[in-house]
């Protein structure tokens, strides 16, 4: 039934500047705020430089350790270990992860040590790793690894098994290969799930690189932290840290992205 | 020769729990004619989908002779295609992919082929204007249309369907009926139609046959009288009230019959 009054519904209410943007606007100003009480309480002299930094002093150390210092090549040290550890975790999670989820025997076989290492904080293996591989890039790279590989792996093989009846009562219907049932139902339905691992698998290489790089060798943002606390230099720590913080924010939302936009069909998002 | 051809089909499940069994279809056998529509309906649980899903080839069955064009079938083939009670629709796909999946799955037409046949099966359900739309930003009587669409563009010979309107409500699946009707009459397939409406029964189809339940078995067929094409308004007519009516009591009648069988369980 069509009433007069419809074509005024359906305009949208117009919003202002400040209503689009609120969640944006009150959080940044936080921020602010924030900020700047810590810079007065530190130029105020009311903070131990022993102890704790100021804003002003990271970005100083910042300015210097990215001009003089040894900061970029840290960033990249640390930046392809990670790039490394985790694509190779992506890639074979979602390859051994399609596999056990779609061959349910090999699933039986290999589960329980799935689940028992699933289990193990990795971070318990790092002296085993230390022993393997070195104190040089592979271990760390090993660790970021380990540590990214397995949500791939469970969100893969979940997602494998996560295959929808309907579908493929409809697929055998239409005399649908296993094959065909793999590349056309399974696969695609994987997708998401594959794509929340990369996002967590993006989070735990991240705490891969710095808990490696604390653990022997002499190189990356992880040795920049760990080095910066034996010495004292909170201003280094703080820096390290934040450094750490902003690449997981970038990584995490560029995941997320991903993850949304081969989504799309969704009903929820 | 009929186009589809049932007897003395009888099928057995076997209860995991109590590993007793359980006798779904006894001796039922029905034909349909070539381009004729039949409807089956009966209480839930009665067998009908049961017995749709093995006509299908989705399912065994223990005891009888299933056929089409007089040959038998071995499980699911091109001469068949099914329009399920839930749209089953791929998700990550637009409704061109979706109705194209069927013929995809077949191989039976090259692309150029398909790419006509999509686009034709769209615009006689009545979806022009949406190819490029997921499932999820279409209605569930859109829904249903892809659905059909897809089973048609694979050039059945037969056409199952398994209460494809049982989900919609109550005017979404009034207007479908007088849709698939317009449909069917371009289209001219062979229809096996599943419901547990009477009313959409003796509306749609040219014969109906009831089942009781388990086991399932044909208890009658009733002939309809109506001509067609069939104004929606035909269901307001005294007989089709009365055969209605009859049809509901023989239904009625197999109700009862499942408390003096013992749910058809044996020992």
């Amino acid at each position: 039934m069509k009433t007069t009054s419809e074509p005024e519904l359906l305009e949208r209410p117009r919003r202002t500047v400040y209503q689009r943007y609120e969640a944006l606007i009150l959080g940044g100003a936080a921020v602010v705020v924030a900020l700047a009480v810590w810079q007065a309480l530190w130029t105020a002299g009311k903070i131990s430089p022993l102890f704790f930094t100021g804003p002003s002093a990271v970005v100083t150390r910042f300015v210097d350790e990215w001009t003089g210092g040894r900061l970029r090549s840290d960033m990249v040290y640390s930046g392809t270990n990670f790039a490394i550890g985790v694509g190779a975790a992506i890639v074979s999670g979602v390859v051994v992860g399609v596999l056990i989820g779609w061959y349910r025997r090999l699933g039986m076989v290999f589960e329980p040590f799935l689940t028992g290492l699933y289990s193990t904080p990795r971070v318990a293996l790092m002296p085993l790793i230390l022993i393997w591989f070195g104190i040089g890039m592979w271990s760390k790279v090993f660790i970021v690894y380990i540590m990214a590989f397995f949500p791939v792996l469970i969100n893969t093989i979940g997602g494998v098994k996560a295959i929808d009846a309907d579908l493929l009562r409809a697929a055998r219907a239409f005399r649908a290969s296993d094959w065909q049932i793999f590349t056309t139902v399974a696969l695609p339905g994987a997708v998401p799930f594959i794509l929340t691992g990369v996002r967590q698998a993006v989070a735990l290489g991240l705490i891969g690189v710095v808990v490696g790089e604390m653990y022997g060798g002499s190189e990356g943002i992880g040795y920049m932290v760990n080095y910066g606390g034996q010495t004292f230099q909170t201003d280094a720590v703080f820096l390290g840290v934040v450094i750490i913080a902003f690449a997981g924010i970038v990584l995490t939302w560029l995941a997320e992205r991903l993850e949304r936009r081969f989504s799309r069909w969704r009903p929820e998002r | 020769m009929h186009k589809l051809e049932i007897d003395g089909l009888t099928k057995r499940y076997y209860v995991e729990r109590d590993g007793r069994q359980v006798l779904a279809l006894s001796n039922v056998s029905l034909s349909v004619g070539d381009g004729e529509f039949v409807a089956l309906v009966g209480p839930s649980g009665c067998g009908k989908t049961t017995l749709l899903n093995i006509v299908a080839g989705l399912l065994s069955f223990d005891l009888g002779t299933v056929a089409i064009d007089g040959r038998q079938i071995a499980g699911p083939g091109i001469d068949r295609a099914v329009v399920f009670q839930h749209p089953s629709l791929l998700p990550w796909r637009t409704v061109v992919g979706n109705v194209r999946y069927g013929m995809e799955l077949q191989k039976r037409f090259d692309r150029a082929t398909m790419r006509e046949r999509t686009a034709r099966f769209i615009s006689l359900v009545g979806l022009a204007g949406f190819e490029r739309h997921y499932p999820s930003e279409l209605s569930g009587g859109m829904q249903q249309r892809v659905n059909l669409a897809r089973a048609l563009a694979s050039d059945p010979g037969v056409l199952l369907m398994d209460e494809p309107f049982a989900a919609l409500d109550a005017q979404t699946r009034e207007h479908m009926q007088a849709e698939l009707l317009k449909i069917w009459s371009e289209a001219r397939k062979t229809v096996l139609f599943i419901t547990h409406q009477i009313n959409e029964a003796v509306y749609l189809a040219d014969r109906i046959a009831v089942m009781s339940a388990r086991p399932g078995r044909i208890k009658g067929i009733f002939d309809v009288p109506f001509e067609r094409p069939r104004p929606l308004k035909v269901k307001r007519d005294a007989r089709f009230v009365e055969l209605e009516d009859s049809i509901w009591q023989l239904v009625e009648e197999t109700r009862a019959d499942r408390h003096v069988e013992d749910r058809g369980v044996m020992p």
